[in-house]
């Protein structure tokens, strides 16, 4: 086995930012505001420095798909730990309209391209929730996986998975290659300080475009229409039961 | 000024400004109160005192990074998890 593990890491808007939808419900107001690698992309890249520090993989290579900024989520990841980046040029109309089905084809052909033994991605990101890339990209490969990690054990040529479900834990066993999704306590991603900024400096970040890796970056979905959640309807407060139940009557809900 | 460890003020001064640019309460109030607290020591000469504040200041950077992190989960395990 190559000892390599990819990462997938997706450039979002900051967690901690408030949200604007666009005036003309187009999108999402993205000029301007802060953006960082999706939470659960950290979780990921962390796991994947982590193997490599208990010496169970060899390198750690962190993939990212869009216009030049992603360069600065790459940047990061190579700061957690990762030894080289590939940057995945796609910008304008194919950006606007990437989704999950474009990520998966682009994270197979990377897969098969650099032979990796593991590909580790976040479940999903904060900005679509789409929940998708990760068991796209083990469809289109067929290798099996094992998502919402919230363990992961290399043990030989298989990889044993603690995942979080809605009943509890799962524990499965799989075989390598396979694609595992993080979930929220499959690790404490390290923060990414500047000293490590700065050595990460001198790791490659390689070029590729979609088309080099023979992926169609066409979309099937079309999006209609991006409108903010209703308002929050403030609550009453009532004194007695009978009022409760008068308010509900009215309302029409009894 | 004890020359090798002006290189390591420097260093650790770096570090907290790149991390204040998270703080919650703006990267500014960050800033103006990093660079209070390092005026304000500006004269120690003596080098074991300046090495402890610069533990101190490291001690501070990890709580910043702890804090970080524990907002960050906070908000992800509400958003995404029924409690």
């Amino acid at each position: 086995m190559s000892g390599r593990v990819l990462v997938g890491v997706k450039r979002v808007i900051d967690y901690a930012v408030k949200i604007r939808v666009k005036p003309d419900h187009s999108g999402v107001v993205t000029d301007g505001v802060k953006h960082s690698m999706n939470p659960f992309c950290e979780i990921a890249v962390e796991e994947a420095v982590k193997l490599k520090e208990k010496k169970l993989i060899k390198e750690v290579v962190a993939v990212s798909c869009g216009p030049q900024q992603v360069q600065e989520t790459i940047r990061t990841a190579l700061a957690m730990g990762a030894d080289r980046g590939i940057h995945v040029e796609v910008s304008g109309k194919d950006y606007d309209n990437m989704g999950p089905l474009q990520v998966s084809k682009i994270m197979a052909a990377l897969a098969k391209k650099e032979e990796a033994q593991l590909v580790i991605l976040g479940k999903q990101a904060i900005d679509d929730d789409c929940n998708q890339t990760g068991q796209m990209t083990a469809a289109l490969l067929d290798w099996p996986q094992g998502t919402f990690a919230s363990e992961v054990t290399l043990e030989g040529d298989k990889v044993k998975v603690v995942r979080e479900i809605d009943g509890g834990l799962e524990t499965i066993k799989i075989n390598t290659p396979a694609v595992v999704t993080a979930d929220l306590r499959l690790n404490t991603p390290r923060y990414a300080t500047l000293p490590n900024i700065m050595k990460a400096k001198k790791k490659k970040i390689a070029n590729v475009k979609p088309a080099d890796l023979g992926v169609d970056m066409a979309s099937r979905v079309e999006v209609l229409r991006v409108d903010e959640p209703p308002q929050r309807q403030a609550g009453m407060k009532v004194e007695t039961v009978e009022d409760l139940v008068g308010k509900l009557k009215e309302a029409g809900r009894i | 000024m004890a020359n090798p460890l002006r290189a390591e003020v420097v260093k650790l001064y770096k570090n907290l400004l790149y991390l204040g640019r998270e703080y919650p309460k703006g990267s500014d109030y960050f800033r103006d109160r990093l660079r209070a607290a390092f005026t304000k020591n500006k004269s120690v000469q003596d080098p074991q005192k300046i090495k402890d504040m610069i533990a101190r200041g490291e001690y501070v950077a990890k709580e910043l990074e702890a804090l970080y992190y524990l907002r960050k989960y906070r908000a992800m395990k509400k958003r995404y998890y029924e409690e």
